[in-house]
């Protein structure tokens, strides 16, 4: 396959009018955002082009160990950040690191042994980057969740307990609506797909002069493939957490 | 002997809410007042294992607490906290929570008698009830379960007095029936009399 598009540097440079545009928005109604947009958009040029280089790097290698250095360092990563939105949750680090890599690596292994793709760093990497970046969001937002519930429903969930309940019965409708609000996003916006956003991929195709028909195809492979990683993140996050928050003689634990 | 304390103490935020209390709790009605933050609350969790002491030890029985497993103890010794906290869904859909919990069969009719709720209370949701009736709907929860102790924390707390007669009629009467110990928090002292065999008061 070769590439569909040349795009010169005079393109992208042209491009940053429309940034200058909106910092000129932010300016005049003193939004205060032009300094996080310059600082975003300085960002943007260095981490993309460090990526750049490093897929570029890794596709002429063309060796899988060096795919699975860089989607293991995804999901450290991911894990990393995913546990500041995650603070009220005792130790989320672990379930994150497991929850992660559980995604990545079933969503990969599943699309990959079903023949969808090849298990080449030409497709490794992309698809691996967006089930880990959807990964993340999805079990940081279930973790954020699960730490509120988890404070909103702490008197109901000791009256659970003094009935005999085990912390996994008691814990279960907090763990439910976790597992139920890091899904929802991505199942909403799978649901309205084409008709509110045309979604990324497809987008990079048609601009890359692909068919619509392949297209579409394929932005249909990669929502469900992002599903099947959300709910294994969120699922797995969830379940591995809940239990920071009680001791072994099935007790919560005094909130920090 | 029912509870036997000794020198039980427990910190929290590195501020000892017990320190050194020890206490006799015999089998009947046991009542336990003192000023607020004297720890009687906390006295309560500590005797299902809802929060186990720093120091000290804790009898029940005859055996040490600490040897109990905390989900068969609690299935035993039912706490009913001070503020309601029902799960989603009708009464009876809680008492049957509980009684499947404690592996016994549910009679929702004459378990919502004894904690002095008509029998129509059994479909309500529990959402849709007032303090009173959910106060109550907890004890009877508790009794679904079939304990052989109630530890009570402020059962009449927030309540009008003709909903606090209604429970404490209910208590005695339970008493009657049943051979059941209970251990009952209080702040007040008229009430521990009338429905304690003997008062405990916790130093401040």
């Amino acid at each position: 396959m070769s590439a569909g598009v040349q795009v010169e540097l005079w393109q992208v440079a042209a491009s940053l009018v429309l940034v200058a545009l909106a910092a000129a928005i932010s300016l005049w109604q003193r939004a205060d955002l032009e300094r996080d947009i310059v600082v975003a958009t300085a960002r943007s040029i260095v981490q993309l082009t460090l990526v750049g280089y490093a897929i570029k790097l890794i596709f002429d290698a063309d060796t899988i160990w060096l795919v699975l250095a860089l989607l293991a360092a995804m999901v450290l990563f991911g894990a990393v950040t995913a546990r500041h939105r995650a603070a009220a949750v005792p130790g989320s680090f672990g379930p994150l690191l497991i929850a992660l890599g559980l995604a990545g690596a079933g969503t990969l292994g599943l699309v990959v042994a079903l023949g969808i793709f090849d298990p080449t760093p030409r497709y490794l990497v992309p698809v691996g980057g967006m089930v880990i970046g959807n990964a993340m969001t999805a079990s940081a937002v279930a973790l954020n969740r699960l730490g509120d519930e988890m404070a909103d429903a702490r008197a109901r969930i000791e009256a659970t307990l003094a009935l005999g309940a085990t912390p996994r019965e008691a814990a279960a409708p907090t763990v439910r609506r976790a597992l139920r609000s890091g899904m929802i996003a991505l199942v909403d916006s799978t649901k309205t797909t084409g008709l509110i956003f045309f979604p990324g991929t497809m987008v990079g195709m048609l601009l890359a002069g692909a068919g619509p028909t392949d297209a579409v195809r394929l932005q249909l492979i990669l929502l469900y493939a992002l599903l099947g990683s959300v709910a294994i993140s969120a699922l797995v996050a969830t379940l591995l957490a809940y239990r920071n928050f009680f001791t072994p003689a099935a007790q919560l634990r005094e909130p920090r | 002997m029912l509870f036997e304390l000794r020198e039980v103490g427990l910190d929290r935020g590195g501020r000892a809410v017990l320190d050194s209390f020890s206490a006799r709790i015999p089998e009947g009605a046991t009542a336990i007042v003192g000023p607020s933050g004297a720890g009687k609350s906390t006295l309560l969790r500590l005797l299902n294992r809802l929060a186990d002491p720093d120091r000290g030890e804790i009898a029940y029985r005859g055996r040490p607490l600490r040897s109990c497993e905390p989900l068969a103890l609690r299935r035993e010794v039912a706490l009913v906290p001070q503020l309601p906290a029902l799960l989603e869904g009708t009464v009876e859909s809680n008492l049957r929570y509980a009684a499947e919990l404690a592996g016994e069969p549910l009679d929702c009719e004459g378990t919502l008698r004894r904690a002095g709720l008509d029998p129509s209370f059994a479909a309500r949701d529990v959402a849709k009830l007032s303090v009173g009736e959910q106060q109550r709907a907890m004890l009877a929860r508790a009794l679904a379960q079939r304990p052989a102790v109630l530890l009570l924390d402020e059962p009449t707390s927030a309540l009008d007095h003709a909903a606090r007669d209604r429970i404490e009629a209910a208590l005695a009467e339970l008493r009657r029936e049943l051979e059941i110990s209970i251990v009952l928090v209080s702040h007040d002292p008229e009430q521990a009399r009338r429905l304690g065999d003997q008062v405990l008061e916790m130093p401040a």
